[in-house]
């Protein structure tokens, strides 16, 4: 039985739906991501987890339990806040001692179990320091430690990293994992970051508009974006306008308007003459000299108009004689180099046939 | 003012100068309307009487025969050697705690109300808290004489609940009780605006956050909102406590016949017996006790005991 159980809800404020239909189900030990743009209901809905606000229609299980008539101090979970939400009057200790006060854990214990807590945050000698004596990462991993002291079943996470800088971000999403890996504890994660989500979690939802649009692993989320939203919110993409000419088992065969025909792997439920976007990711597209033997199937001309050198890869913006724009993406692989194509150069660009998705409309 | 001082870091010539202008105003005014004050006070203190009220001269006059001159410790002797003092002292301050005590346990649930309540409504509320201010505050206190008399549809009612107990009718006005009434309703929004102030600032995070963590509400206010409001439980009983030991109006008005308060005391030595230097010795040895429980209340309030964010 999954430990969260999250069965169609829906939260409305006034006539606007900021949850609407959602259904995801959680297992113990899982790193969940809830990812999307700024405003499509993730806080709304950890909140609902949490036992903040309770949901308009669907309900919320833990453990196969209905939570509906459970108030939030009595549900064997913690959030982590956006802004920490530390407590000011108490020291480091005694802010991660206080899930356990609250719990009625024995001083003895409780004294141990902070300790035990500072070590596995990095802060053992920092107990006595209250909240406004420590810098961001600090208060933020106090904030770590005192949602997990008492061992919950389940840590929130509402954009924790947010609002740390990138360097800093990135040191604490490895210990986030560890973190996580250590506990066993379940997490739902929030976030707006495409790349943390990926980086982080065993499973993601990606929401947009109070919706659950794509629910899968960040390799799928990735490379199988399931709709134009998905594929558009993850990395980088090209979108070509396509009709599919031809949808056999092994392959199906679009038609791109002013390019002509190209191979991409085939797809459910798409027939013959069904329009859509063929997407594909700057990576999967090889750019190459002009006059270069190519013996990829998917080969077009274009013209580099620009690109963008970002140290390790340099992306170049390619337009192709149809009018539309395809990103390929280049390792500065040769010492110093920092571009092989100067923009207006004329060049080729392919892809395998098993590379792209094609989206229908 | 070290304090002051600290915040201007270096020590060249530009920033001296800063250092002045910043903590100057503050030290002046202390000079002017505290220090000045006291020192004549306590010159006046030390002084003989005159004959018809106001001082004594300090030598003399040419041809005086009778009459003391120059200056004297009696007064001091006087207060000490009469216990009646000290237990006037002590009611006075029994008052002022009580009245405290009354005020904050009124105030802070309205200052609480307030604080959580929507945005838009809280300016309001708080107009609504100082609007008494607008009329004239003996108006208000012989208001009270109308409602606290035996005639008053107030007494009334509660006569008639003692009665029903059994209990023989009360005087509600020109008691102790009254005394502390008038008290209260004075200085209530001196209580009310403080604790706003900073419960107002609260982070609602912190309320969120000791929930989750499993706090029931009894636990978040005394664990969150109870500390974190301190400075303004002290600074709004230092604002209730200190005027209420000095007031003499509501004793006068309210009061019985054994209600006198340290104010009383004091207001009579000026404008009744006029004996200036005694009434100058009570107005310092009122400072000094002021100035200790302002010292122990800082000292308890200190930022190390209670951080605010
Ligand atoms: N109490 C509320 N009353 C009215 N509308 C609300 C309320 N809470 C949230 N909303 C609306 O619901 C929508 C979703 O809000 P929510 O806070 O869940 O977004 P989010 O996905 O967490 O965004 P962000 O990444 O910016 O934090 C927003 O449009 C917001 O304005
Ligand atoms: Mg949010």
């Amino acid at each position: 039985m999954a430990l969260l159980e999250i069965r169609n809800v829906t939260r409305r404020f006034g006539d606007f739906t900021a949850v609407d239909n959602v259904s995801i189900s959680i297992e113990a030990g899982e790193f969940f991501t809830l990812l999307g743009p700024s405003g499509c209901g993730k806080t709304t809905l950890l909140r609902m987890i949490a036992g903040f606000d309770l949901p308009d229609a669907g309900q919320i299980l833990l453990d196969g339990k209905d939570m509906v008539g459970t108030p939030p101090e009595k549900r064997p979970l913690h959030t982590v806040f956006q802004s920490y939400a530390l407590f000011p009057h108490m020291t480091v200790a005694d802010n991660i001692a206080f899930p356990l006060k609250m719990a009625g854990t024995t001083p003895a214990e409780i004294s141990s179990r902070v300790r035990e807590a500072l070590d596995d945050v990095r802060l053992a000698n920092f107990g006595n320091r209250f909240p406004q004596e420590l810098s961001g990462g600090q208060k933020q991993r106090v904030a770590f430690a005192r949602g997990l002291v008492n061992r919950p079943r389940l840590l929130l996470l509402d954009e924790p990293l947010g609002a740390l800088d990138a360097k800093l971000r990135e040191e604490m999403q490895i210990e986030l994992i560890n973190l996580q890996k250590e506990r066993g504890v379940t997490f739902v994660f929030i976030t707006h970051a495409q790349n943390e989500a990926l980086a982080l979690s065993h499973r993601i939802a990606v929401m947009n508009q109070g919706k659950v649009e794509q629910l899968d692993e960040p390799s799928r989320i990735y490379g199988f974006p399931r709709n134009r939203f998905v594929a558009d919110f993850i990395g980088k993409i090209s979108l070509m306008n396509a009709q599919v000419l031809e949808a056999a088992p092994s392959h199906l065969k679009l038609s791109v308007a002013g390019l002509g025909e190209v191979t991409a792997p085939s797809k459910e439920n798409v027939k013959v003459g069904d329009t859509g976007v063929l997407a594909i990711r700057p990576e999967q597209v090889r750019i190459s000299h002009h006059a270069e033997e190519v013996e990829l199937k998917n080969h077009f001309i274009g013209k580099v108009q620009g690109f963008l050198y970002v140290g390790d890869v340099t992306t170049y913006l390619v337009e192709l004689p149809n009018g539309a724009r395809i990103e390929a993406l280049l390792p500065n692989s040769a010492p110093g180099r920092a571009k092989f194509f100067e923009a207006g150069d004329p060049v080729a660009v392919s892809w395998r046939h098993d590379a792209g998705t094609f989206l229908n409309d | 003012m070290p304090a002051l001082f600290s915040m201007i870091k270096g020590d060249s010539k530009a920033n001296r100068i800063a250092k002045w202008l910043v903590s100057g105003p503050p030290l002046l005014f202390l000079l002017v309307f505290f220090v000045a004050p006291s020192l004549i006070m306590l010159f006046t203190s030390l002084r003989f009487p005159g004959e018809f009220g106001g001082l004594a001269p300090i030598a003399a006059p040419a041809g005086a025969v009778h009459g003391e001159y120059g200056l004297t410790l009696e007064t001091y002797q006087f207060f000490f050697s009469d216990i009646l003092y000290a237990e006037i002292f002590l009611k006075s301050f029994a008052v002022a705690a009580a009245s405290t005590l009354i005020c904050l346990i009124m105030a802070y649930p309205l200052a609480l109300l307030i604080a959580r309540s929507e945005k838009r409504f809280r300016n309001l509320m708080v107009l609504l808290v100082v609007l008494p201010f607008a009329s004239n505050f003996l108006i208000r206190i012989y208001a009270w004489m109308i409602i606290l008399g035996p005639e008053s549809v107030f007494s009334h009612f509660i006569n008639t609940v003692l009665g029903a107990f059994g209990i023989a009718p009360v005087t509600l006005l020109f008691s102790s009780f009254a005394v502390l009434v008038g008290m209260v309703y004075v200085h209530l929004p001196f209580m009310v605006l403080p604790l706003y102030t900073n419960l107002e600032k609260h982070d609602p995070a912190l309320l969120d956050a000791a929930q989750d963590l499993g706090a029931n509400a009894w636990q978040r206010f005394w664990r969150v909102t109870w500390p974190l409001s301190l400075p303004g439980v002290f600074s709004g009983s230092a604002l209730v406590f200190i005027p209420v030991l000095g007031m003499f109006a509501v004793p006068d008005i309210l009061g019985g016949t054994g209600d006198i308060l340290i104010g009383n005391l004091i207001k009579d030595q000026f404008l009744g017996t006029r004996d200036w230097p005694f009434g100058s010795t009570l107005s310092i040895m009122l400072t000094l006790a002021v100035l200790a429980i302002t010292a122990l209340a800082a000292w308890l309030a200190r930022p190390a005991a209670i951080p605010e964010k």
